[in-house]
């Protein structure tokens, strides 16, 4: 690799979405040699083919101890990892494994060429956690707008009430139990379940 | 007061010790709170003890003599206080391989020396044919299925570097690597041997304890500066795990315990199949045949639980064997230094102790380890990378 090319960078990563996230970001800072692999199967020798310098992986993934085996000198591997990036300083293991990802440099890159890339996998993985938790929060919304429907609907039958009333006697139940009103409709569902 | 605790393990049978003491409430008796967090990898588990993230984990014993020797990554002095379980990994082989291993051999299967020989047959006659060398599979670079798989071919003249492939691959995708011929055998622990064999996609050609009688396999890891700042909390952990461990050995209390691991957030298996590997009595081929072992996984029960220092000797000596370690008193004694009878000793007094313990490693082949003269009993092996 010249000095002035950019590192060849490939991405494991078993999700699409975090992979584009992350793959966009890096070309938009000028990493144009980027490789997204999402099959664990023979990972190793994909890696080989494409022969990258730095290598990066979600954590969740249990394939990172596959790579781990780039630090061996052996017969099944041809180009040893030099350095696990965040050997260089306790601050970046500490962001990387907190965003979830980890990087492995193949060849010796200079730190000041890999810092960049490592700040903005975090800041990509961190931001694709974000979207995850706000997409996880609306879903968990919409479930509970269903739960708190049916069981507005059963108080209405069973207690002769308005839509308003029921919802009321279910909120004001809420706050007296100091519970959600997600929990309280869940439990009306649940006993009327029961009663069946 | 509670202490709150987090500690990292990895769905495996040997965790058992930990899960059983949080999940029966031996922790929570002894005043702590424990988070148990379940990981994918040993890397994951690793980093998150080293940086903090875990106050303790469910460790390989390898990994953490590698981290306080600094090998391969950052060096974080680890100490082990505990030994979460002793043996406990088997070899299993793809039905091919066991056909073509059986059709070699000249011994008693069960017997470590027959079947490496018979290997190294098998490896001769593909080689001649021009086929591709044997891949085996195992957990990581520093582990004890790496070092039980070298130790046993290499007894038989099979070079774990020359002439077949050793392949690390995480243990859920063992049986689904072996059904489809990525590997053709490989060395992992409970429950995925006996999961391949239920499948029909492998046969189990040894348990661990054909090779070394007495293997050390998972630690109960902390940082060595944790455990100086934080010695009753550790002294408490130890404790909660004896009591755990204890439990677990009792007969009648198995398949309560079968249950307690089984469940989907702990190791997420059948408990028919955890119950299995704790009785030692494990189906070894597809078509239905059992086979009883004593010795398949020891969790605490003669005196297994206490860490003994000439394990991390033999540990040690392997990673010199097979070059990821370079040979030096010191580095012989930073070893040695992670286990740690005097923590376990503190945390239990004489209850803990047997008043014979029995003897260490007791390998099938070479001579009685000596870890006072690593380089002498190294010598006596024709094949390392020394």
């Amino acid at each position: 690799m010249g000095a002035d090319q950019p590192p060849k960078i490939v991405i494991v990563d078993e999700s699409p979405i975090r992979a584009a996230i992350l793959e966009e970001g890096l070309r938009e800072a000028g990493f144009t040699g980027v490789v997204h692999i999402s099959e664990m199967q023979s990972l190793l020798a994909r890696i080989y083919a494409l022969d990258p310098d730095v290598i990066l992986i979600d954590l969740e993934n249990p394939s990172r101890d596959v790579l781990e085996q780039m630090f061996q000198v052996s017969r099944a591997v041809r180009r040893p990892i030099a350095m696990f990036v965040d050997q260089s300083d306790a601050a970046s293991i500490q962001a990387s494994v907190d965003a979830g990802v980890s990087a492995y440099i193949v060849d010796g890159l200079k730190k000041e060429r890999i810092k960049p890339i490592l700040d903005l996998c975090i800041s990509r993985f961190n931001a694709f956690a974000k979207l995850q938790d706000e997409l996880d929060r609306t879903k968990s919304a919409l479930e509970d707008r269903k739960v708190i429907d049916r069981a507005k609907g059963i108080l209405m039958k069973l207690k002769g009430l308005t839509e308003d009333e029921a919802y009321i006697l279910l909120r004001s139940t809420a706050m007296r139990e100091k519970k959600k009103i997600g929990e309280i409709a869940q439990s009306i569902l649940t006993a009327s379940e029961m009663l069946k | 007061m509670t202490i709150p605790l987090r500690i990292g393990f990895i769905p495996l049978v040997d965790a058992a010790a930990l899960i059983v003491a949080v999940d029966k409430g031996f922790a929570a008796a002894e005043g702590l709170d424990v988070t148990l967090v379940r990981e994918v990898s040993w890397s994951n588990v690793r980093d998150k003890l080293n940086i903090g993230l875990f106050d303790a984990a469910h460790l390989l014993a390898p990994v953490a003599i590698a981290s306080s020797l600094g090998l391969g990554h950052v060096k974080v002095p680890i100490a082990a206080p505990f030994n979460l379980g002793l043996n406990g990994n088997a070899i299993t082989v793809s039905p091919p391989l066991h056909a073509a291993i059986m059709g070699e051999i000249s011994d008693d299967p069960f017997v470590p020396m027959a079947t490496a020989l018979a290997l190294a047959r098998v490896v001769a006659k593909r080689r001649k044919r021009g086929a591709e060398p044997l891949t085996f599979g195992m957990t990581f670079p520093f582990s004890t299925h790496n070092y039980q798989l070298r130790f046993w071919m290499a007894a038989g003249g099979v070079d774990p570097d020359e002439d077949v492939r050793l392949v690390v691959l995480p243990p859920p995708y063992m049986v689904d690597s072996l059904a489809s011929g990525h590997v053709d055998a490989f060395c992992v622990g409970a429950p995925w041997n006996s999961i391949a064999v239920d499948l029909g996609v492998g046969h189990i050609l040894h348990f661990v304890a054909d090779i070394l009688v007495r293997a050390v396999e998972k630690v109960l890891a902390v940082r060595q500066d944790w455990a100086e700042k934080n010695p009753e909390v550790l002294a408490a952990l130890v404790r909660a795990a004896f009591r755990a461990a204890e439990f677990i050995e009792q007969p009648q209390n198995r398949a309560e315990a079968a249950r307690i691991l089984a469940q989907p957030e702990r190791i997420g298996v059948n408990a028919d199949v955890v119950q299995r590997t704790l009785d030692g009595h494990l189906k070894i081929s597809p078509d239905g045949t059992m086979r009883e072992s004593s010795r398949y996984l020891l969790v605490g029960r003669e005196g297994a639980a206490r860490p003994d220092p000439v394990q991390a000797a033999w540990l040690y000596a392997q990673m010199v064997r097979w070059g990821q370690a370079s040979i030096s008193p010191e580095a012989l004694r930073t070893a040695q230094a992670v286990f740690r009878p005097d923590l376990y000793d503190a945390a239990l007094g004489r209850e803990g102790k047997l008043a014979d313990p029995p003897g260490a490693i007791g390998a099938f082949a070479g001579p009685a380890f000596d870890a006072n003269d690593i380089a002498g009993h190294l010598a006596a092996f024709a094949i390392g990378r020394r």
